[in-house]
């Protein structure tokens, strides 16, 4: 159990290609995020989280899905932390898994209106199922 | 001057205006975009896991084709861009993605990075110049205040990126005045609109149009311009408000004197 948590943790930090341990909790990831108040664990707490190897939280949060890759917390973060890559790197090891997907094709019958651009579907499938 | 065009999905199905009134402003101002064949979906969102190479082969396809015809290639959809732009950085500075990729598509020549990727707005600003612009307009928009929103994905990363300054963009202001209008600047400009999440998650992204659009009204804009399809249709769709946004090629069109020839022979 200890060693599959423990590689959970390895591939958030291999899949986004960041440090964790250089951030300095300065806040400014969830000062700047769009959808800070729609996370139950906040950009800022995402690198904690990956620290303290506790991936089991993260794959489990609402954050995944509300995150926008919008990159403010990207830009703006002074220590080139990349929050916003910590939270797809744990998006992925969701969606990679059997019966991971938070999107269904059945349901965009359901979803779409007639003005709605292909460009919506694409990244939404891109970014919530494999 | 002939650049490589990338149109991509949406400016062929909802977003025909986006490319039509673009097409027409680049014959007045003297360039050609030549749209590159076989282009595929670019995917919308760029793959940021490091691992991921078969999502940014569409990218590289269109990356080489132009290399192949030895021109910059231009985009028009933010999103395009945006991805294209990214995966470029990837075959030009990441060994394991350049690698991995050039031995997937076994080209006749490895492809390295070498095309430009450019935006159209970096075409006017940088390649053409907006004195030029100016000289072209034959209906300037003398009295208007119009407001650019370039939410997220023309402007971040932007170490990868460098379209503009991230936090004080300048690009589409400079547009709006050599079109003869006055820019608005307000201070949601360049937050996100909600982008893909208004799929599952409408409400989120009503908030965030909302936030965006109510900031553009207090500082008087009576117009907002965008070059996404998807921020276009959110902000349009999702905000409560009476201001129209539109795609800053349509001003330009309009501004050239070609606007009304586009909707004469156009069906949008």
């Amino acid at each position: 159990m200890e060693a599959s948590k423990k590689s959970r943790s390895e591939m958030v930090k291999e899949i986004s290609g960041t440090n964790p341990l250089k951030c300095m909790k300065c806040g400014k990831c969830s000062a700047s995020c769009p959808s800070y108040e729609k996370m139950d664990i906040k950009p800022h707490q995402f690198v904690s989280y990956v620290i303290n190897e506790d991936v089991e939280s993260l794959a489990k949060c609402d954050s995944l899905w509300v995150c926008l890759s919008c990159f403010a917390c990207v830009e703006r973060c002074p220590r080139d932390v990349k929050p916003g890559k910590i939270v797809d790197a744990a998006r992925q090891i969701v969606i990679r898994e059997k019966g991971g997907s938070y999107l269904v094709p059945d349901e965009i019958p359901e979803l779409i209106d007639e003005d709605m651009p292909q460009q919506l579907l694409v990244s939404a499938f891109r970014k919530f199922r494999r | 001057m002939k650049y490589s065009y990338y149109p991509g999905c949406t400016l062929r199905t909802k977003a025909k205006k986006l490319d039509a009134y673009a097409r027409a402003s680049a014959k007045v101002l003297g360039f050609e975009m030549e749209e590159i064949e076989n282009w595929q979906c670019c995917g919308g969102v760029y793959p940021l896991s490091g691992d991921e190479i078969a999502s940014k082969l569409s990218s590289v396809r269109a990356l080489n084709e132009a290399k192949v015809k030895g021109q910059e290639l231009v985009t028009l959809c933010s999103a395009c861009y945006h991805v294209v732009k990214r995966v470029n950085d990837d075959m030009r500075n990441v060994e394991d993605i350049r690698l991995r990729a050039n031995n997937y598509m076994k080209l006749d020549e490895p492809y390295l990075g070498e095309t430009e990727v450019l935006h159209f707005l970096e075409v006017l600003r940088d390649r053409i110049g907006f004195d030029e612009v100016k000289k072209k307009v034959v209906k300037p928009l003398t009295g208007r205040k119009i407001g650019a929103y370039y939410g997220c994905l023309l402007l971040r990363p932007s170490e990868i990126l460098g379209f503009d300054n991230p936090e004080n963009p300048t690009v589409m202001e400079n547009l709006i005045r050599a079109l003869g209008a006055e820019p608005v600047i307000y201070p949601y400009r360049n937050e996100c609109c909600g982008g893909y999440i208004s799929l599952k998650d409408k409400e989120l992204s009503k908030n965030m149009c909302d936030t965006v659009m109510n900031s553009a009204e207090s500082f008087e804009a009576e117009m907002l311009i965008t070059a996404c399809p998807l921020c276009q249709y959110n902000l349009t769709k999702n905000a409560q408000s009476d201001v129209p946004v539109i795609y800053f090629t349509e001003l330009l069109a309009e501004a050239l004197g070609v606007k009304e020839e586009v909707d004469a022979n156009g069906s949008f």
